[in-house]
């Protein structure tokens, strides 16, 4: 990369879905995770990179794990970061997304990490603030880190992306994280199929560059990688599958079904699980298939990559609120 | 008394299919004669040199916000829009707040409008009470008072047991019954058309295919009630041909659709954009070609706005919270002219569309250039190149996905009973 300028590295402001990123702008954050895997594994993590910035998570949806892993990852890199959860807060006062945006932006965060429960709101708000902005989720749409953290978990394993075939297998319909892997797959040319009941799948989901099987024995046939889909509690009596019992024996991934799949084939799952209904206990514990927790522990490293990545052009603060 | 002579126009009258030069003499509000060349001494002379002048343009769908939501459009602020807009008659929907269900409500629409006086306001009653698709309204009585039809508005009369009594009672009056063509249960959630814009956007999405449903079960209940039903803003390929199988079945059937569904298709959502959210949604390429075809060969009787005027707040949301609707008396007539120059419609079958159609199916004595019809007039240039701009529309609400889209066409007068209401 000699003489090559930032711009050019990685030119983007926010992070907001893996739509519109490049095949170099991939590489590059996971390169700078790879090293901070390492980083994360000996005793001494903390590093100052991030010192005197302020990060503020912001979700307006629950969530533990993927709050929790930013969390870790700004405080690794020397950051202060402050949890918010809107969803109890200001949501309920009748706040516009719009009125929060400008209230956190007079804080003057650095960065802001978002989750929020409809598609398209994340990109809202960035266009409000003069922070970078992360995604952490927004309703069916995208969740970039997420797909970040799973190609490094594959190439980690795997040594490559390109030339893999991936099955992504589930609620593909309410999918944020099957949309972004589709597309990180697909930029990285890797050939993608989803399996799922009719109902789970969104229309014309082909044109994303899918191949499309609603049968597990023949969309696992031959794959590199499993990745399974979480499906809510509430999708699972009747609303889109008739039972949790009609659903595991059919779509959830057990041995036998997996067996369709190349003998090395790698098992993936975003968390949290549903034992028994996408993913039979057995095959998610089996420590020589599964990547279930080495996707957790990549998780933390590609977040830090990316707040190292959209926080190095940062100066010294936009000049909108100057004069008071 | 009053006289107005206009000279050297290009008179446009689709009832009676004239589409030749000449005058036109507005007298005492009505219109006193139309002839190659008048002569009338003490009369003001509009010298229209050659610009369109044809009846003013009838939109039968219009979402005022008065009573009830004034701040986002009042009986006034679409008075003058509609002027602009070259509109002399609009109709307006019953989901006001309080809704249009009661005869006071008529009665007040009425009184603010002879007020106002710009373009003439009629409006349509609530097929239920309270638009809550139970109980019939009082619908006699609402049309002895002034209700040109009745219709829940943006919402479908549901329930097939209570639209077949909506449509009976209407027939026992001979009363037009108007359907939002949607049928809720298959729609859901959904906020945009299915396909692949809504997949990749993952928004919850609606099948083309709700829309005739809907249709097709109001058409069995209109063979067995005989009443005349009204299917509006008609967006799918299938919801036309619903409309034209059933015309051609002799069942009295009318429909619409608004510049939208012509103009757009489901992509103008892009990353997205609120302003493009609509019920029903923007469809695909496929289903627009469509409705430019049930335009062209008359399936499709009539062009409304489908004006819904929203403040920012209720636009400047993410997509799933944002209201539906767009604001569109100002742009009717350009986004209509666009069928024109791209050659799907002649001037006088377009003009058709937006004066005598509606006019013929609500039965309003207007859209018509006939010695003693009211002077209701539109004078305009249809070839006057502008674009765009939502900054000046005289609506209280801005919210359009047109904005900077080059137009060809402007409104440059508009008269209602002889008074200019507009000039630019």
């Amino acid at each position: 990369m000699h003489g090559a300028t930032r711009e050019a590295v990685f030119p983007h402001r926010h992070l907001l879905g893996i739509e519109g990123l490049s095949p170099e702008d991939i590489n590059h954050v996971l390169d700078l995770a790879d090293g901070y895997v390492e980083l994360s594994r000996q005793a001494e993590k903390k590093r100052a990179l991030l010192r005197g910035r302020t990060i503020i998570n912001c979700f307006f949806e629950n969530s533990t794990r993927t709050r929790t892993s930013f969390e870790v990852a700004g405080k690794r890199l020397g950051g202060d970061v402050i949890n918010m959860s809107v969803a109890a807060s200001s949501m309920h006062k009748g706040e516009t997304l719009i009125d929060t945006a400008m209230t956190l932006n007079a804080m003057h965060p650095d960065v802001l990490i978002v989750r929020h429960p409809e598609s398209g709101a994340v990109q809202l708000l960035s266009e409000k603030l003069d922070c970078a902005v992360i995604n952490a989720g927004d309703g069916s749409h995208e969740h970039p880190t997420q797909a970040l953290l799973d190609a490094l978990t594959i190439r980690r394993r795997k040594g490559r992306l390109g030339g893999l075939t991936v099955a992504i297998c589930g609620d593909v319909l309410h999918s944020r994280v099957a949309r972004s892997n589709i597309a990180l797959l697909n930029t990285m040319g890797a050939r993608v199929r989803v399996v799922a009941p009719r109902t789970l799948l969104p229309a014309e989901i082909e044109r994303l560059g899918v191949e499309v099987f609603y049968d597990m024995a023949e969309g696992l046939a031959d794959v590199d990688i499993v990745m399974m889909l979480r499906l809510q509690s509430e999708r699972m009596h009747g609303a889109f599958v008739p039972s949790t019992r009609e659903y595991f024996h059919f779509f959830g991934l057990d041995y036998d079904k997996l067996r369709a799949a190349k003998p090395d084939a790698l098992i993936m799952h975003p968390g949290p699980m549903n034992r028994g209904v996408e993913i039979g206990s057995e095959v998610a514990d089996d420590i020589d298939r599964s990547l279930i927790r080495q996707q957790v522990e990549m998780g933390v490293a590609v977040r830090m990559a990316c707040l190292e990545i959209l926080t190095r052009d940062l100066g010294n603060g936009p000049p909108s609120m100057a004069g008071y | 008394m009053n006289r107005l002579l206009f000279r050297h126009a290009r008179l446009l009258d689709p009832g009676s299919g004239l589409d030749a030069a000449g005058d036109l003499l507005v007298e005492g509000g009505r219109i006193a004669a139309v002839a190659g060349d008048i002569s009338s001494a003490d009369a003001e002379i509009v010298h229209a040199d050659e610009l369109c002048l044809a009846p003013g343009l009838v939109d039968m769908r219009v979402q005022l916000r008065e009573p009830g939501a004034e701040h986002m459009e009042s009986i006034e602020t679409a008075g003058e829009a509609a002027a602009a807009g070259g509109i002399t008659t609009m109709v307006a929907l019953p989901n006001t707040d309080p809704p249009v269900d009661d005869v006071s409500v008529v009665e007040f629409l009425a009184r603010r409008a002879r007020e106002v006086r710009l373009a003439k306001i009629h409006t349509y009653a609530a097929a239920t009470k309270s638009l809550t698709g139970r109980d019939l309204t009082e619908m006699g009585l609402l049309s002895a008072n002034g209700a040109l039809g009745f219709t829940d508005g943006v919402k479908a009369v549901a329930d097939a047991l209570v639209m077949r009594r909506v449509l009976a009672y209407a027939r026992t009056f001979d009363l037009l019954v108007l359907q939002h063509p949607e049928e809720p249960s298959l729609a859901g959630a959904g906020e945009v058309n299915e396909g692949e814009t809504a997949t990749r956007l993952g928004l919850p999405a609606i099948t083309p295919v709700a829309e005739v449903i809907m249709i097709e079960r109001d058409l069995r209940l209109v063979e067995i009630t005989g009443a005349r039903y009204h299917a509006a803003h008609v967006s799918t390929a299938a919801g036309v041909e619903a409309v034209r199988r059933a015309k051609a079945q002799g069942l009295p059937v009318t429909c619409d659709t608004a510049p939208p569904y012509f103009a757009l298709n489901e992509t103008a959502i892009g990353d997205y954009r609120t302003f493009a959210k609509l019920s029903p949604p923007l469809r695909s390429e496929r289903d627009r070609q469509a409705v430019i075809e049930g335009l062209r060969d008359g399936t499709i009787d009539a062009i409304a706005s489908d004006h819904a005027p929203w403040d920012q707040d209720s636009k400047r949301l993410p997509f799933s919270s944002a209201a539906y609707g767009i604001v569109g008396l100002e742009t009717l007539l350009p986004l209509s002219l666009e069928l024109y120059h791209n050659g799907h419609l002649s001037l006088l079958e377009l003009v058709r569309r937006l004066t005598a159609n509606p006019a013929g199916l609500l039965r309003l004595p207007v859209g018509r250039l006939t010695p003693g019809a009211p002077a209701d007039l539109v004078l305009f240039d249809p070839d006057q190149s502008w674009r765009i701009s939502t900054d000046e529309f005289r609506s209280k609400s801005k919210n359009a996905p047109f904005d900077g889209r080059p137009a060809q066409g402007r409104v440059r007068r508009t008269i209602v009973d002889g008074r200019t209401i507009f000039q630019a």
